[in-house]
């Protein structure tokens, strides 16, 4: 049966508190994404030497934006470890997915 | 009849039943993405110099998507926190404001990055043709310079009826920049800003193209994988929206009246679905757009 004390309208204080703490952060996350946004289209117009390397920049810059989008949005910063458990299966499994991609590049055989 | 631990915390994981769901749900999405990524990665790098496309998405207007996508995700965080601190009023105008920059997303996707692409149109030039067309490929510049060489031609198809009538010999396209003026140093990398399409029309022989198309996904790997991503990515906006809506209409305040807490989680894993999409658009904005 669910707790009876959930039901109220009032909030608990120090859930409250826990949560207003943090609405500053979430505007100041926001800015931040913002921001690495323009820093992706600005980046993408500089030669870094080659097109791997450009490729390099805006993969670190997106992968930046997606953790603290993860760590503080999903927030996946404070967790529980059963969440923390199926995601590190769950890169097992992806980064397994892109190593039988990277497979087809050790292919021997040559069409052209 | 009450579903035990819809709201409250299980003992041993300290997660309610809904925070597990979604999140084995979002581990499955990321196999799901991951693949297709990973095929997109596969295709790229197994591309002929020359043969990926380069500078044909709208950068400002992908841009613009981008920002909306993470306001929504902040907006939709600030519902929550608003649920969690019993502000009803606040949560309504922060899901409001959610809504509305997801609809805005899916109306410039629909409305406009799509129909634009469904009217341009290219040709793949056959390789022992490429010099006839020189004037507007303007390879002998690239190779001067060590970059890939060019082998389509795109703009608007003049003669819409060459598309599908093979009596017309010609396409007559109405060039963009890049081969209107293929050894400007301004066409040498995409710009930020798309250049306006240009006045000049190259006459092109069919029996001298490869293989030509409108913008659809069949025109390359390039836009099949643009739009099978980008359109997943839609539906999942859509879907997004539809589950926001919902607990925004009446539906949302009753279960607030009856118990605040069930609507706060709901809140909860809803948006952590919303913030995965914006996850999703992080990357597919650099892949597609800029690289």
């Amino acid at each position: 049966m669910e707790p009876t004390h959930e039901h109220s309208h009032m909030p608990d204080h120090d859930v409250a508190h826990h949560v207003n703490r943090h609405v500053k952060g979430y505007w100041m996350v926001g800015g931040l994404l913002a921001f690495c946004t323009g820093l992706t289209v600005a980046f993408s117009y500089v030669n870094f030497g080659s097109q791997k390397a450009n490729i390099v920049v805006a993969m670190i810059l997106a992968t930046f934006k997606a953790g603290c989008v993860a760590a503080i949005f999903m927030h996946l910063k404070s967790e529980k470890w059963t969440i923390y458990r199926f995601l590190l299966i769950t890169i097992v499994f992806a980064l397994g997915l892109f190593l039988l991609t990277s497979l087809a590049f050790q292919d021997p055989i040559r069409l052209n | 009849m009450e579903i035990p631990y819809e709201v409250s915390a299980r003992p041993d994981t300290g997660l309610y039943n809904a925070k597990i769901g979604i999140w084995l749900f979002l581990a499955s999405e990321v196999m799901l993405f991951g693949g297709l990524f990973s095929g997109y990665v596969f295709l790229r790098i197994g591309a002929q110099p020359g043969y990926w496309p380069h500078g044909l998405l709208n950068v400002p207007v992908g841009m613009l998507n981008t920002l909306v996508l993470i306001a929504s995700s902040v907006t939709v965080v600030l519902a929550w926190a608003s649920l969690k601190m019993r502000q009803f009023t606040q949560y309504k105008i922060y899901m409001a404001i959610t809504i509305a920059c997801g609809l805005l997303f899916l109306i410039v996707k629909l409305t406009y990055e799509w129909p634009a692409k469904f009217h341009h149109f290219g040709v793949y030039i056959k390789k022992e043709a490429l010099a006839k067309y020189e004037p507007y490929l303007g390879n002998s510049y690239l190779l001067a310079k060590g970059l890939a060489q060019r082998v389509e031609i795109t703009g608007d198809l003049e003669n819409p009826e060459a598309y599908n009538d093979p009596a017309v010999k010609e396409y007559d396209i109405r060039m963009d920049a890049v081969n209107a003026e293929p050894a400007n140093p301004e066409s040498d990398r995409p710009t930020f800003w798309p250049r306006p399409l240009s006045e000049k029309v190259a006459k092109i022989d069919k029996a001298d193209v490869d293989y030509a198309s409108m913008f659809f996904p069949r025109h390359s790997a390039y836009f099949g994988a643009y739009f099978l991503i980008t359109g997943l990515h839609g539906l999942h906006v859509l879907g997004g929206l539809i589950v926001f809506t919902y607990f925004w209409l009446p539906v949302g305040a009753d279960l607030y009246k009856r118990n605040p807490e069930h609507l706060a989680n709901r809140i909860e894993v809803a948006g952590l679905f919303w913030h995965f999409v914006d996850l999703v658009w992080i990357f597919v904005f650099p892949l597609f757009y800029l690289l």
